[in-house]
């Protein structure tokens, strides 16, 4: 713990420190654009310069000079001042004054320390550089004049998304940064860049000229898009959501979000259902509240009532159907749209026990049927750091592009049982062992499978250190999944148990992967927010909120438990989806017991206390054995990363990306 | 004056074969086997006491350079131990220097057997040889020396019999500056964009591929095996106190006989140009200014250099550097305004653009130089030029900025009435041209 002087003021700071980080810890802030505390150390934009004794009689960079004992370091004295004026000078005379038009003004860190650190004038009376616009893909705008090179994309899409996408051509004052051959920026996470880009070089291109910042509503959210519950801020003004950007949480995305998370929003505005339907005479014809209540009451169902929880649903709806079945006598609640049937007896079998933060210090990891890239980018993030501290990754199905290597083991479900020797090996001597079974390796014995092999290297341990290490961990992709277990939206048949007892009506709620033709004799009331494939085989809908629409709580694959606002109103006569279900049960005669959202979320807690706790939901660490064997091909259950469900799949973006970065279509630039 | 018996580079002019043969013949390779089996403390405590310093331009104590290396290799994370590698700067690109390209022509074995003596020294495995990508009949040499001290059994296993394994790369650059630059260098050879790296960490702790690395100048190299041949006494015999040895000058520009000559340090520059150079062009009188150690240090007016000793501190004194002893002698001739915007001009086209001040600051000293040298310009742009200088200056990774700053500054230091005078005179046409 070395003592530095900061300013006069004498403080202790951590070991491996930087001078930076002794300065911010005295309450000093240090102005800086290349420096980010996720990324490796450049320290080419100069602008955190500090006078530190001893030393050599010039302003040296703090972000990667490490504090040492006995330092004296001034961050007010005139050669500190004229240090930074003077690199903000360099910086600014071939950076284009076009703030008023550029989406980065008002969140602009070059605007705001040219502010508070800058010269008053200028005194640069030569041409400006000009830099031709790169292509960066759909997702990515350039004004790549505006760029100051300060190498935070190109560390990025280096060190945490693991491709050599983005990188620098030419050198000195004609330096450019660019994609190769400017090739579409295609990593699922590129578009983080946008917001580690210092200035606007690196805009959004789908919220291009859209707003200024100070204009929005900001709203804390969770993403729904996969089952990592991502941190978001929603960004609307007036009813409509125009961005999300990620929350720092370091225990779940760090601060990155996925392109998906981050603009499937667009669609929440496309394809949606504003008024309640019914189907007459084979068509589905616009119809009132009443009508569509008065509809699903004539059928008169009694306990014969099933409900299909959608992959996107908040825990206070399920809940609410909980209790109208409840009410009506029926407990035919099943959340795996697809047909999974794997034992939920235990809650700790089917959750990322590790965390999210935890599988970056496992030292031998084991993914059983899993494209993380695609299921779960942000998991795919935390393997890529797990690899570079030394950890060896075997995986086992269809071999995909991981940004961290590691060996491929086969196709087949049967791998689990009949390792290779030295692979059973390095994972039964690793320290912190861990296997993650994704959505295709649950089913047909896999996850059983799984277990008994956790069980046989004993994933549950205690380290050396005294702490609890549970290596065992499943993936899911819904952000529903976790909340509708521990709801009980599982049937020990799955779906199929559903499907025997022929219920009169078969509530959807937001069910759009479910098979409906297996149905055919149940009134299908579809409860969702877009006209997609639960809208379509529906007899009744009933229009419903989408995640941004309403306030809810979600758990995510590790069972943390998080709650997100509502940041806008849900279109036309779309209401939020608990009042929905509340209606039907006056429609249906029957009473839930809860008569507004505060009564609904206090009978969900009473009934499962996790749910009112923010955090991770106590699972226990006892797996059970598991057994048996498993086997067949494993195909990976996601066939289009940016296309995974209803709101991304009416997303105008979501759709190019997908055209464009999986499919190969060339974009012509409109008007070009 | 230098006595032909106590040159080091006997064949600089070429007048014999470069071969290994011949190479013998003058004295190269002549008992490595004794020199390594002297141990590595030795040998750098032998270094050490010849008071040799870096000959590339920074002049940092090569001894001490090369005891920084750890004796005992450091581990990587499996446990294994890390081998250290020699870096030979051969990527010669400071405008005015042309003494390795001299060296690597005609005494070649003399850099492979100080890559051995040095890399033994250091406990490294291997040197990589960097040559400049422009000198390309000098690289040939150099890769058909190599091969033909391989063939000999001086390189490669049991080098030279004397027990020590090591094997020596020639890697040709690409033609950019700034590879000249050790970290630089470093990462070129690895593959990568060649940009400095941040120091510390230093390369002799992490450096080509993470291993311990020096990097260490031709000159530097070249001498050390005939240093430890004739001692490390007979070599501080030259030059005054902390400038000690001989050196090899580069004077080029306005003298009668440009050439590349070995000389005793600290010989003063009138000597140095009268004996070796035939003299100023047009005598004494003509000379305007000196650029005495290649482009990057400020130049000198004619009364201050004429008899300053050529060495590290006589020139440090001057307000300038030896630099790589790279002499630049301008007469009255000389548009001085235009020679030091041609050098910005060089520096702003040879920055890597990766630290800011040197990026954007190399292009605006540039134009604004370029306008100075018609006049174009106001007064007081010249304080403001001098201030670009020192926010350069200093404030950057490597010290490519510094190199970029000085020229200017000397240039104002030295001329500023030049550049007022042309200031005026523009001024005054103008004015004669609106009537």
């Amino acid at each position: 713990m070395p003592k530095v002087k900061v300013d006069g003021e004498e403080l202790e700071v951590p070991n491996g420190a930087t001078v930076l980080q002794a300065c911010e810890l005295a309450g000093k802030e240090i102005p800086r654009f290349c420096y980010h505390e996720r990324l490796s150390i450049a320290g080419n934009c100069r602008m955190c310069l500090v006078e530190v004794k001893p030393g050599p009689p010039k302003p040296q960079a703090s972000c990667a000079l490490p504090a040492a004992e006995g330092q004296e370091i001034r961050t007010d004295s005139e050669m500190v001042k004229k240090a930074r004026e003077g690199v903000m000078e360099f910086l600014l005379i071939n950076h284009p004054l076009d703030c008023p038009i550029c989406d980065q003004g008002g969140e602009c860190d070059l605007q705001d320390q040219s502010v508070a650190y800058g010269r008053g004038g200028s005194r640069y009376h030569e041409n400006k550089r000009a830099v031709t616009e790169k292509y960066m893909g759909p997702l990515i705008k350039t004004v790549m004049t505006r760029c100051i090179h300060c190498t935070r994309c190109v560390r990025f899409s280096e060190e945490i998304a693991g491709v050599d996408e983005i990188g620098a051509l030419y050198r000195g004052e004609n330096m450019q940064i660019t994609t190769y051959l400017e090739h579409a920026a295609k990593h699922e996470m590129s578009a983080n860049v946008i917001d580690l880009c210092p200035v606007g070089a690196l805009t959004s291109r789908p919220y291009a000229y859209e707003a200024r910042p100070w204009e929005l509503k900001k709203t804390l959210g969770i993403d729904v898009s996969d089952a990592c519950g991502a941190n978001i801020r929603i960004d609307s003004r007036g009813r409509e959501v125009l961005r999300v950007l990620p929350r720092i949480n370091d225990d779940v995305n760090e601060e990155w979000i996925s392109d998906k998370a981050r603009y499937q929003v667009d669609g929440l505005t496309h394809r949606r259902l504003d008024r309640p339907w019914i189907r007459r005479d084979g068509k589905l014809q616009p119809a009132s509240w009443s009508e569509a209540f008065a509809a699903v009451a004539s059928l008169n169902p009694g306990k014969s009532i099933a409900a299909v929880a959608g992959d996107m649903l908040d825990c206070e709806t399920m809940f609410a159907a909980k209790s109208l079945l409840g009410a009506l006598g029926s407990d035919l609640l099943e959340g795996r749209q697809t047909g999974m049937d794997y034992a939920t007896d235990s809650l700790a079998a089917v959750s990322f026990n590790s965390t999210l933060a935890g599988i970056e210090t496992a030292d031998a990891i084991l993914i059983v049927g899993s494209n993380v890239r695609w299921e779960a980018p942000l998991v795919n993030v935390r393997l890529r750091k797990a690899v570079k501290r030394g950890a060896k990754v075997f995986l086992i199905g269809p071999e995909w592009d991981t940004t961290f290597g590691g060996q491929f083991l086969g196709e087949d479900l049967s791998v689990i049982g009949d390792l290779p020797n030295e692979v059973y090996e390095t994972i039964r001597d690793a320290k912190r062992p861990a296997i993650i079974v994704g959505g295709a390796g649950l089913g047909r014995g896999g996850l059983e499978a799984a277990l008994a092999l956790g069980e046989k290297i004993g994933l549950v341990r205690e380290l050396e250190d005294g702490t609890q290490w549970n290596g065992f961990n499943v993936l899911h992709m819904a952000a529903s999944r976790m909340g509708g277990l521990m709801l009980g939206f599982a049937k020990k048949g799955g779906i199929a148990d559903l499907i025997a007892a022929k219920p009169k009506v078969l509530l959807a709620l937001g069910a759009d992967e479910v098979d409906f033709t297996k149905f055919a004799d149940s009134m299908i009331v579809y409860v969702g927010h877009h006209g997609d494939k639960g809208a379509h085989a529906a007899d009744i809908i009933l229009p419903a909120a989408a995640f941004t629409e309403k306030a809810g709580t979600y758990v995510n694959t590790e069972g943390r438990v998080q709650f997100s606002d509502k940041a806008v109103f849900a279109p036309g006569d779309a209401r939020e989806d608990w009042s929905i279900l509340r209606a039907l049960a006056d429609a249906l005669g029957v009473s839930v017991g809860f008569d507004s959202f505060a009564e609904l979320r206090a009978a969900m807690i009473a009934s499962v206390p996790a749910l009112g706790i923010e955090g991770l939901a106590d699972y226990g660490h006892v797996l059970p054995a598991g057994g048996g064997s498993a086997s067949g091909p494993i195909a990976y259950p996601v066939k289009d990363f940016y296309m995974t469900n209803p709101i991304a799949r009416a997303s105008g973006v979501m759709q190019r990306c997908s055209a464009e970065l999986l499919h190969g279509e060339e974009m012509a630039e409109a008007a070009e | 004056m230098l006595a032909d018996k106590d040159r080091i580079f006997t064949n600089v002019y070429g007048y014999q074969s470069w071969h290994l043969k011949e190479a013998q013949a003058r004295g190269a390779w002549d008992g490595t086997k004794d020199i390594i089996a002297k141990g590595r403390d030795t040998i750098i405590q032998e270094m050490k006491d010849s008071g040799l310093r870096g000959r590339g331009g920074a002049g940092f104590p090569t001894g001490m350079k090369w005891s920084f290396m750890p004796k005992e290799p450091p581990k990587d994370h499996l446990g294994n131990p890390k081998p250290s590698f020699l870096v030979i700067n051969a990527d010669e690109s400071e405008p005015g220097s042309c003494k390795d390209r001299e060296i690597i022509r005609h005494d070649p074995h003399l850099l492979l057997e100080g890559a051995l003596v040095a890399g033994f020294a250091m406990g490294a495995r291997a040197a990589y040889i960097y040559i400049r990508g422009e000198y390309i009949r000098e690289a040939e040499v150099l890769f058909a020396a190599t091969q033909e001290a391989y063939d000999a059994g001086l390189l490669g296993k049991n080098a030279a019999g004397s027990g020590y394994d090591f094997d020596v790369f020639v890697h040709r650059g690409a033609g950019a500056y700034i590879c000249g630059e050790e970290t630089a260098m470093i990462e070129s050879l690895e593959g990568k964009k060649g940009q400095p790296r941040l120091k510390p960490p230093f390369p002799a702790g992490a450096g080509l591929y993470g291993c311990p690395t020096t990097v260490n100048n031709v000159e530097s190299i070249a001498v050390a095996p005939t240093i430890m041949r004739r001692g490390a006494s007979w070599f501080a015999s030259f030059g005054r106190e902390n400038n000690k040895g001989t050196k090899l000058f580069q004077i080029s520009g306005h003298v009668e006989k440009p050439c590349v000559v070995e000389e005793a340090m600290s010989i003063p520059f009138s000597e140095l140009i009268e004996k070796h150079c035939g003299g100023i062009r047009g005598g004494k009188d003509n000379l305007l200014a000196v650029i005495p150690g290649g482009s990057s240090v400020p130049l000198v007016p004619a009364a201050e250099i004429w008899d300053a000793p050529m060495d590290f501190d006589g020139l440090k004194a001057v307000g300038s550097g030896l630099g790589t002893a790279a002499v630049i002698v301008m007469d009255k001739s000389t548009d001085i305004v235009r020679a030091i915007s041609r050098l910005s001009y060089f520096y702003k086209h040879e920055s890597c653009g990766q630290c800011t001040p040197c990026r954007e600051g190399t292009g605006w000293m540039w134009r604004v130089m370029e306008r100075l040298r018609e006049g174009e310009a106001h007064v007081e742009e010249i304080d403001m030029l001098q201030q670009v200088t020192k926010q350069v200056e200093g404030h950057t990774i490597c010290a490519l900025g510094d190199a970029a700053a000085w020229p200017i500054q000397g240039l104002i230091r030295h001329f500023r009435p030049e550049l007022e005078r042309r200031i005026e005179d523009r001024l005054g046409n103008v004015k004669v041209a609106a009537e």
